[in-house]
């Protein structure tokens, strides 16, 4: 699918951050493109979570600017709530609502952040849980559901709101081994739907077979940005080559 | 993936981790199902591994048996067997055992205290009210707005029976409300008020807003930091020091305020516990969907943060419950004083047994009714909640 890059759904200029002294997010420079898909990559610690979580304002930056579809992430309540409508999250311990069965998880959001009658949202629901292939399911609890269809049940979430961008936190990193797959599948499934997302992951053959470019993060900074090819076959920073020598094998 | 269940036929797309299974099926064929060794046998099995399985354990029973002897068919004799149910007080002279007769004839100044006598329906239907409202409020299908009016409702019914002056009825100084009529107001009252006060206390405490934070901070700390009886007599004594000439506050509301204060700090506090045993997860997830504070708080936390801490919550509840006794030291006539008084009748004053007993009963009668209604609550709320 082609995207066109001048069409930035997400300008982040010269961004930092700080979690008291520690500089966690060291001058971030950084345009998404509507329907781009970016998979971020690097050590743990590196700050790739906390970027991405800036940009719904989970966490706050304090210097530079976000702008999210044409919306200055500021203090103001408003920008912030409306930011994250168009915005969604999917975690990586899934963070579904316990006390809440399947369906109704999913139909919080449209009916309370969106004002959706309950019927209209119930039908959306349903259809976005038979797309991730869990429908069954619907009346029963998150408890009583395995790592793999809770993750699938997130997602389905989260595209219940009708997001415009959609933030993968590591999302298969909590999952058994033997669950990575169907969760991968879904994701690739909205990847081909031309979804904007940005995608915090270690699954380096996702990143390849979907991604449209591949940012490095080490030590709070973006240290390197290509097309999947180029960047698993040639690498240019001596850093980024130590870190994919040590998780290809 | 812990059992079939989760393997159903959804995961037809995702089933490659199913392929495992034929290994499962060999294991099954060759070898016979294990079950768990059988421990105990019967009752004298039982006995043994409990009661007598070791020198000292047989000791302790014995004496714990020997205990039982010694104390239950005593009272037995006293309560049931020599017991006198009814008639007048010299019935019980010459009796060896309890004199129940105490009850029938007290009763009513028990219940409904110096309230005239030919109104007392009026209090009786007004208890019924306030238990009818309590345990009208126990399923959770009922748990929406309308509840709000069923209250409100009820809380004016009860108003207007108990103060009268209205539609007819005679009107009654709150002075002379008293009994179990008064205890029941002050503790549904009560609980009812301080228990969305504490929550609301408990989010202050934990609020981004240090203005708001410090203020909640004190306010808990300070009332936690004093008994209720002190705040009982300041609601009697000193506060009336402090409003203009002429002005009266009823002493039974200025009590029931004390109360709610006292109760909501405590509440507060438990509910601060549920709030923090909260993984932060749920609140990003609620925050990343665009649900503002109150959205937030309301349908996501909240309703976790509240089951987990039943069992403190109904604590709470339940001493505020048996606390209300201790109105009767401002010269309130609630159940514990107006059973009292009964005992200053030079004719039933050696029967104290029998009337403690009795009231002891009925306060448990309510206790019990809540401890077993929140078991029943915690039961249903984590029907089906995990595996």
């Amino acid at each position: 699918m082609d995207i066109n890059k001048n069409d930035f759904i997400i300008k982040i200029k010269d961004m930092h951050k700080w979690y008291g002294e520690f500089h966690v997010l060291n001058n971030i420079n950084l345009n998404v493109s509507r329907g781009e898909r970016i998979v971020i990559c690097g050590p743990s610690g590196s700050g790739k979570s906390t970027l991405i979580r800036c940009i719904n304002r989970l966490e706050e930056h304090q210097r530079g600017s976000i702008n999210v579809d044409g919306i200055e992430l500021t203090d103001n309540l408003k920008n912030i709530e409306k930011v994250r409508t168009e915005v969604s999250m999917v975690f990586q311990h899934f963070n579904l609502f316990p006390h809440l069965t399947i369906l109704e998880n999913l139909t919080l959001g449209p009916i309370w952040v969106r004002k959706m009658s309950k019927k209209n949202a119930e039908e959306i629901a349903m259809e976005y849980l038979a797309k991730v292939q869990i429908a069954e399911q619907a009346k029963k609890f998150p408890g009583q559901l395995s790592g793999g269809q809770q993750q699938r049940v997130a997602i389905a979430r989260s595209l219940c709101m009708q997001p415009r961008i959609m933030l993968f936190d590591e999302p298969t990193s909590a999952l058994d081994p033997e669950m990575v797959k169907e969760v991968l599948d879904v994701i690739i499934s909205l990847a081909e739907e031309g979804m904007t997302m940005l995608v915090v992951t270690h699954e380096m053959g996702f990143a390849k077979s979907v991604a449209h470019r591949v940012i490095f993060m080490d030590g709070g900074m973006i240290i390197e940005e290509n097309n999947p090819e180029d960047f698993f076959s040639n690498p240019q920073n001596e850093r980024t080559k130590l870190f994919l020598s040590q998780i290809l094998y | 993936m812990k059992n079939d269940e989760n393997l159903s036929s959804d995961d037809k797309a995702f089933s490659t981790a199913v392929e495992t299974a034929p290994l499962n099926d060999h294991n099954v064929n060759t070898q016979e199902v294990l079950k768990p060794p059988i421990t105990e046998t019967g009752v004298i099995g039982w006995l043994k591994s409990n009661l007598f399985n070791s020198p000292l354990n047989t000791l302790v029973t014995f004496f714990i048996l020997f205990c039982f002897y010694k104390i239950i068919p005593p009272f037995v004799k006293w309560a049931f067997i020599d017991s006198v149910w009814f008639g007048p007080a010299s019935g019980c002279q010459a009796g060896e055992g309890a004199c129940w007769a105490y009850i029938p004839s007290n009763i009513r100044f028990v219940v409904f205290g110096l309230y005239p006598a030919q109104e007392q329906w009026r209090a009786l239907i007004a208890m019924f009210i306030m238990v009818g409202t309590v345990v009208y409020s126990r399923k959770r299908e009922r748990w929406n707005t309308s509840l709000i009016y069923v209250w409100g409702f009820g809380t004016l019914l009860v108003a207007i029976l108990l103060k009268g002056g209205l539609l007819g009825l005679a009107p009654v100084e709150s002075s002379k409300w008293g009994g179990l009529v008064l205890t029941l107001l002050l503790s549904v009252v009560g609980m009812t008020a301080a228990y969305p006060f504490g929550i609301v206390l408990a989010l202050a405490r934990r609020s981004n807003m240090p203005a708001i934070r410090t203020m909640a901070v004190v306010y808990i700390e300070m009332i936690r930091g004093v008994p209720l009886i002190s705040l009982l007599f300041m609601s009697a004594v000193m506060f009336p020091l402090f409003l203009p000439e002429g002005v009266t506050i009823n002493k039974i509301f200025r009590a029931q305020t004390a109360i709610i204060l006292f109760t909501a700090a405590y509440i507060a506090e438990v509910v601060r516990g549920g709030l923090q045993a909260m993984p932060k997860g749920q609140y990003e997830a609620a925050e990343s969907m665009g649900l503002n504070y109150w959205q937030m708080m309301r349908l996501v936390i909240l309703p976790q943060a509240l089951k987990i801490v039943i069992p403190p919550t109904v604590g709470v509840l339940i001493s505020a419950f048996k606390d209300t006794s201790l109105v009767a030291i401002i010269a309130l006539y609630d159940l514990l004083r107006t059973c009292q008084s009964t005992l200053s009748d030079p004719k039933w004053m050696g029967f104290s047994n029998e009337a403690y007993i009795f009231i002891a009963g009925i306060y448990f009668i309510f206790c019990y009714a809540m401890a077993s209604y929140s078991r029943r609550l915690e039961d249903e709320l984590s029907a089906g909640q995990s595996h």
